[in-house]
Parts: structure tokens; C-alpha cells; sequence
């Protein structure tokens, strides 16, 4: 499958922005600029050396913090990518947001392509924790969108209450939302708005700026809880991602109401395929269907995604490496969930458990919003079908539960496939 | 942001028309500035430190405003902000501080003996009286661009200099990191501590980066002068003490304020001063004096008044609720302050509020008796 993905790095870029090969430059003209500003008398900046910069990272718990060692810092800070995005820039979200005991965020973020390669040296060790190991100098990430390949997939309706998966893409040549400027965000949403204007049949739809929507389209999609609000979380806001908000920014979906696309939120694109009841399989199909067709789309003009073979789908959040994706069900399991071994059948199962807002939610009733942990290192197939078996798996013990019989711990299935 | 100004040059490939925020729902100061003309003329431009135009606009580009309140829209990144991006904020703040030309001189004027009155505010109605001002090192980039070794280096400086003070002035400093649970209460209590801001003005500037590193509080032994360090400038200066002898608030304020800068220049650092805007300041609003004077005052009936706001007006006085500017006021208690900070100096600020917080309660008085008091309307200011 990977073949139908060629990833060749297009010569043709509608930006001028500069390619790797021209990084040296820039980078050295950037610092004879600097040192002319040093020589250019009283008023001018004082550089520190990195041990007078480095954050003061005691109080935090976060990935960035676990491994960014002074030496680290020292090595990295005074690199910049082509595009002029700096250390201190990616982990600016990390610095200010020192954590929570129990939850352990990431902590940095990139601000285009080029990040994950220039400041490698603290990336691939916050990778390789937040992804179990994971380690992009050593493994290649497969990619994989034939929905053909999943087994099974149409869960009882009875239990599941909706279907939705997500995932992200960005558009390769454009710096990413922490770093972007407001004209290459136009641009991201020029490219992509013109490429979904061109799917047709039961993908058509429509888009709606949020600059521009009417008070009558913000309701709807409100109550079809489609509509995405301007970031409130600060790890999110720290990192710079909601400036210039709302421009640039808006909802696409296609007029069934059953695939979405965000643009220019948390990163480039948010794309969801999603509809109430369990059919997991036909979610994943359209899924695939409608990304497939988006990538032609673009490809066609002379733009691709963001993607290379060691960490897949390339996005503002290491946390999103890899497929970016997130398989999910709204499930009752009113008995299993009272369950004290309901945790470790949700790990063991690779399985997560959110509330049904979405991610730092609680669950209201029974219901439980139930995805897969991962999303690097296997493939888009192989991580549905994990969510498939092991949804199945928890309403067969909510059964057995109805039933009063008793439940089994399924053995922990293995990460890297 | 802090560091690397290639970002700016990624900018310039794309046009001015593809880079110009969108305004259209915008109402502050720099909204009603900024054209695109005057976009294109800036935009490649940059101080020594690289603060940029887009950084000067950041903010009120995320805040469009409010029908209301006229906020302003900008900050600095620097002392030289002002300079590179004169041609954007100099009507900027000839809007803001009421017709101030670019060609106009600003009076600094510390001497507190030139202030007439001001000991007698009557304190069943002045609950407490309070001076405040700002200042910025030399050198240094101000919060919303300075790296953690600059900010740190702000700290320390200003940390060793306030230790050199002595008598009523004598105090200690609290970092915010390393402050106890029991200073922190004792701070809270004191009315002192000062917050990780949540105004969105101030977050999207980028002031609040790295909170609370190289943060602190410094108040002397007193209780009467305190000193912020790095929130929405390098230096915040208060002077402030219960009831309505406003005098002696000003007194130690200048005092204290002198001593600083002293102690300051013995360490080869002055504040950041011109003749042409005074004192410089992050936020434009705070040029020339950076000074808010002010009383909690109750003025149950007279802020019912109809006439109350251009009462105010006259006097060339603010009124904001009692936990600050954005606050509403409780149990008709006000906070009353100069509405000026540049040009007009230090003295004669603290004197309009002064005479006008007197004549305030010389109202208040007459309307609880059921008096009228047309006759006591000021002429304009």
C-alpha cells in the first residue's frame, strides 16, 4: 500500500520558501545579522550563554522536562530551522506549563517539518517515551489506509452509541500553527478548502470560515457539534498556536454530516470521520476514502502531506506522530465500568477511557468515550483493529456481566506489531 | 517572541496585502492605526534586539477590543520600539494621551515638597490612598521579548539594589518561586501578591512566559513601599497606606523612587527615560509618568449622580472597582485615580487628584444631606 503513497519530496513548491539545502545559509546569514547588531553600539542585546537561559524545570512533569538536560539545551539552543523556529520556541508550552502529578503531557511542540530534525536531539527522546519505546533513529512507522483489511467491525448498537475516528495532516512547505504567519495560514487554508471543494458523491460538502460564518451556521454546527472553539487550554495557547484567531480558520464538512475537517486548529488539518450507532468498519472506509481523496486533490496542484518513514504523519504534537490517529466509540458498559479491573482490561487492550467532552472529560452516566492509546509505530488498519477486538472484547464482559457471570483480564497484547 | 528574527525574513517572501491582519472587527488604538500602507512600510523593520512589527501588533491583533474600552492595541519589546516603530505609535499615543504630539517635551517632576495639600483627605470617606508607577532598565528587553537570562538579570539587579535600601525603607524580597506557603498567605493577606496574569491583553503579548521564573515581590519592613519585579514591567512601584493622607503616600513614594534610581545608577544602570515620552514603559498607555494615584473612596450617592462620569471627566479622573482597573466597585467604594500619565508631570497628577477627590466628598457630603450640587461642577480640566 505504501507504493499508492509515494512520498517524494516535491521540487515543486508554490512558496518560496527555502529547502533544506539552503538551511546552511540562512542559518549563517541569520547569525552575521546578529553580529552586526552586536557591533552596532550601546543599544544592543546582551546574549546570555544557555546556562543562564535554560528554564527552570524542578517543579515540572512533563516529557520535554524528563529529558532536556542542560547539556542538551546548550547543544540545541542557539539552532534555528530554515524557517527561523528555535528551541526556546518548541518548548515554551513545556516551560510554562509545568504539569499535573498524574498526567504527563509532552511539553514542546514543532513549528514546521524541519523541527523534528534540527532539534532532534530532545525530540526523539520525548518521542521514544511518549510512544513506548518508539525510536525514530531505529524504526520505520507503517502507513496503511485500505479499509478492506479489517476484520469484523459493526458493533451492538445497544452499547455502542456513536463510531468516530481522527486524525491530522499537515501540508508540507508550510510552517506549522505554532509558528506559522498569518500568510502561510491562508495559504494552508486556500490549499485545502480547494481541494475539498473537489470531492464529490457522498463526501460534497461545504466549508464555513469562521471569520465569516452567519450567527444561523454557527448554531448549526454548534448542535451538530461540529463547531470548534478559539483554545482555552494553555498548553495549547502557551505554544501560540490561537494567534491571529479566528482568521484563517474554519469547518468543512461534507453534507451528510459524516466527515469533517478542521482547519488550521491544532494543526494544518483535523479530519473526522464520525456517525451514531457502530459501524465502525463504514467510519474507517469513508475515513480512508476521504484522506485518500484529499491527498489526490492536492497532489494534483503540487502539494503533498507532511510524512517520512520513520515517524509517519508529521504534526504540531509529538504526541500525534505516526497515524495522528484516534479510533474511538461512545460505549455504555454501566456494570464493566463499576468493575475494579475496568483499568487494566483498558490497558492490557491498549484501550483508553475518556469522558464524552473529549480528552480531560469526565464520563456522565455510563458512557465512556473508548480509543486506542497508540498512534505510532503501527499502522492506521492495524490500530482500528485493536479498537474493534478490544471493543468487542469489553461488551462481551458487560454481557457476561448481565448474565452474572464472571470476567476475564484478556493477556496485554503487544505494542510494535 | 525572544529569540531569532529569521521568522521576519520568512515573512517577507510572502506580500504585505497576504500578511495584513484583518481588522475589519477590530476597536483599538493600533487598529484604527494601522493601515495596510503603513503595514507594508514597517513590516521589514526591526530594533537591535529583533522585536518586530507583528510582535508590536500581536496583541491587539488577538484582542480586537470591546465596543466600550479603547484599549490600545501594542506593546514594546525594547526601549527602541518606540523609535523604529514611531510612525505607528506616535498617533498611537497622541490618540491615547490627549492630542500628545510627537514634537511635545514631558515634565518629570519628583519633588514632592510642590505638591500643595494633600495630607487632609477626609478618612471617613478615604479608606486608603496609593501611588504607582513603572519603570525599565536600560539595556534589558522589556517582558514581552526578554529571554529567561534577561528577565533573570532584571531580577537580580534590581534584587541587590532594593537591598541597599535602609530606615523606613528597609524591606526584603519574595521570589515567587521560592516563596513558602506562609509568605505567600502573609502576601495575599497584605493585598501584595500579584497574580500569573489571565488577561488575554496581557498573555498574548507574551509577557507571561516562564511564569513565575525571575518574579518577585520586595516590600519594605513597613508595609508602606512595595516593589513588583517582572510582571507587566520590569518594575512596578507602589506607595500606599490605609486612610487619606495622601502627602505622605507621595512623599515616601518620591523618596523611595529616588533612592531606587540611585542605587540603580551605582550599579551602571539608569531607567529608561527620554525627554520626549518620559519614562518608558511596556504598554504606551503607561508612558511619561507611568503614574496612577489613587484613593478608595466611598461615594455611595455621588456615583449614582447623573452627572457622575463627567464629573469625573472634568477632573481628568478615572473610576475603577476596588480590585483594580476591569473590576466593578463594591458597596459604592471607589477606586479614584488620574486618568493622565504623559504629559503632564508626577506633581501635578497627584495634585488634580487631590483637589479632586476633595471635591468629590464635598459632594458626597452635600447630596447625603439632600443637597443640591449644580453650583460645585468643575470647569474642565
Amino acid at each position: 500500500m505504501a507504493s499508492s503513497f509515494a512520498r517524494v519530496l516535491s521540487s515543486k513548491r508554490k512558496v518560496g520558501i527555502l529547502s533544506l539545502v539552503g538551511a546552511g545559509s540562512l542559518t549563517v546569514g541569520f547569525f552575521l545579522n546578529r553580529e552586526q547588531h552586536v557591533n552596532a553600539g550601546a543599544h544592543v542585546r546582551r546574549i546570555y550563554p544557555p546556562s543562564a537561559e535554560y528554564p527552570d524545570l524542578r517543579k515540572h512533569n512533563n516529557c520535554m522536562a524528563s529529558h532536556l538536560t542542560p547539556a542538551v539545551y546548550a547543544k540545541l539552543s542557539d539552532k534555528t530551522t530554515p524557517n527561523g523556529y528555535t528551541l526556546d520556541l518548541a518548548i515554551q508550552t513545556g516551560v510554562d506549563n509545568p504539569g499535573h502529578p498524574f498526567i504527563k503531557t509532552v511539553g514542546m511542540v514543532a513549528g514546521d517539518e524541519e523541527s523534528y530534525e534540527v532539534f532532534a536531539g530532545i525530540f526523539n527522546p520525548v518521542i521514544k517515551e511518549r510512544h513506548n519505546g518508539y525510536d525514530p533513529c531505529t524504526m520505520n512507522h507503517p502507513t496503511d489506509l485500505d479499509a478492506s483489511k479489517i476484520r469484523g467491525g459493526q458493533f451492538d448498537d445497544k452499547y455502542v452509541l456513536s463510531s468516530r475516528v481522527r486524525t491530522g495532516r499537515s501540508i508540507r512547505g508550510l510552517s506549522l500553527p505554532p509558528a506559522c504567519t498569518r500568510a502561510e495560514r491562508r495559504e494552508v487554508e486556500r490549499v485545502v478548502i480547494d481541494a475539498l471543494a473537489g470531492l464529490k458523491g457522498d463526501l460534497a460538502g461545504k466549508y464555513f470560515s469562521l471569520t465569516l460564518m452567519t450567527e444561523q451556521e454557527q448554531q448549526q454546527l454548534i448542535d451538530d457539534h461540529f463547531l470548534f472553539d478559539k483554545p482555552v487550554s494553555p498548553l495549547l495557547t502557551c505554544a501560540g498556536m490561537a494567534r491571529d484567531w479566528p482568521d484563517a480558520r474554519g469547518i468543512w464538512h461534507n453534507n451528510e454530516k459524516t466527515f469533517l475537517v478542521w482547519v488550521n486548529e491544532e494543526d494544518h488539518t483535523r479530519v473526522i470521520s464520525m456517525e451514531k450507532g457502530g459501524n465502525m468498519k463504514r467510519v474507517f472506509e469513508r475515513f480512508c476514502k476521504g484522506l485518500q481523496e484529499v491527498e489526490r486533490l492536492i497532489q494534483e496542484k503540487g502539494w503533498e502531506f507532511m510524512w517520512n518513514e520513520h515517524l509517519g504523519y508529521i504534526l504540531t504534537c509529538p504526541s500525534n506522530l505516526g497515524t495522528g490517529l484516534r479510533a474511538g466509540v461512545h460505549v455504555t458498559l454501566p456494570r464493566l465500568s463499576k468493575d475494579p479491573r475496568f483499568p487494566k482490561i483498558l490497558d492490557n487492550l491498549r484501550l483508553q477511557k475518556r469522558g464524552t467532552g473529549g480528552v480531560d472529560t469526565a464520563a456522565v452516566g455510563n458512557t465512556f468515550d473508548i480509543s486506542n492509546l497508540d498512534r505510532l509505530g503501527q499502522s492506521e488498519v492495524q490500530l482500528v483493529q485493536t479498537v474493534i477486538d478490544g471493543v468487542n472484547y469489553l461488551i462481551e464482559c458487560e454481557k457476561k456481566l448481565e448474565r452474572g457471570q464472571d470476567i476475564k483480564i484478556p493477556a496485554p497484547i503487544s505494542q510494535f506489531k | 517572541m525572544p529569540f531569532g528574527n529569521s521568522h521576519n525574513q520568512l515573512k517577507m517572501k510572502f506580500s504585505s496585502e497576504q500578511e495584513y491582519p484583518d481588522l475589519s472587527k477590530h476597536n483599538n488604538h493600533m487598529a484604527k492605526v494601522l493601515t495596510p500602507a503603513l503595514y507594508e512600510k514597517l513590516r521589514s523593520k526591526q530594533t537591535p534586539s529583533g522585536f518586530t512589527l507583528d510582535d508590536v501588533i500581536q496583541t491587539g491583533v488577538d484582542n480586537p477590543g470591546h465596543p466600550f474600552i479603547m484599549t490600545v492595541g501594542c506593546v514594546a519589546g525594547d526601549e527602541e520600539t518606540y523609535e523604529v516603530f514611531k510612525e505607528l505609535l506616535d498617533p498611537i499615543i497622541q490618540d491615547r494621551h490627549g492630542g500628545y504630539k510627537p514634537t511635545d517635551k514631558h515634565k518629570t517632576d519628583l519633588n514632592p515638597s510642590n505638591l500643595k495639600g494633600g495630607d487632609d483627605l477626609d478618612a471617613n470617606y478615604v479608606l486608603s490612598s496609593r501611588v504607582r508607577t513603572g519603570r525599565s532598565i536600560c539595556g534589558f528587553c522589556l517582558p514581552p521579548h526578554c529571554s529567561r537570562g534577561e528577565r533573570r538579570a532584571v531580577e537580580k539587579l534590581s534584587v541587590e539594589a532594593l537591598g541597599a535600601l535602609t530606615g523606613d525603607l528597609k524591606g526584603k524580597y519574595y521570589a515567587l518561586k521560592n516563596m513558602t506557603e506562609a509568605e505567600q498567605q502573609q502576601l495575599i493577606d497584605d493585598h501584595f501578591l500579584f497574580d500569573k496574569p489571565v488577561s488575554p491583553l496581557l498573555l498574548a503579548s507574551g509577557m507571561a512566559r516562564d511564569w513565575p521564573d525571575a518574579r518577585g515581590i520586595w516590600h519594605n519592613d513597613n508595609k508602606t513601599f512595595l516593589v513588583w519585579v517582572n510582571e507587566e514591567d520590569h518594575l512596578r512601584v507602589i506607595s500606599m497606606q490605609k486612610g487619606g493622607n495622601m502627602k505622605e503616600v507621595f512623599n515616601r513614594f518620591c523618596t523611595g523612587l529616588t533612592k531606587i534610581e540611585e542605587l540603580f545608577k551605582n550599579k551602571g544602570h539608569a531607567f529608561m527615560w527620554n525627554e520626549h515620552l518620559g519614562y518608558v514603559l511596556t504598554c504606551p498607555s503607561n508612558l511619561g509618568t507611568g503614574l496612577r494615584a489613587g484613593v478608595h473612596v466611598k461615594l455611595p450617592n455621588l456615583s449614582k449622580y447623573r452627572q457622575f462620569e463627567e464629573i469625573l471627566k472634568r477632573l481628568r479622573l478615572q473610576k475603577r472597582g476596588t480590585g483594580g482597573v476591569d473590576t466593578a466597585a463594591v458597596g459604592g467604594v471607589f477606586d479614584i485615580s488620574n486618568a493622565d500619565r504623559l504629559g503632564f508631570s508626577e506633581v501635578e497628577l497627584v495634585q488634580m487628584v487631590v483637589d479632586g477627590v476633595k471635591l468629590l466628598i464635598v459632594m458626597e457630603k452635600r447630596l447625603e444631606k439632600g443637597q443640591a450640587i449644580e453650583d460645585l461642577m468643575p470647569a474642565q480640566k
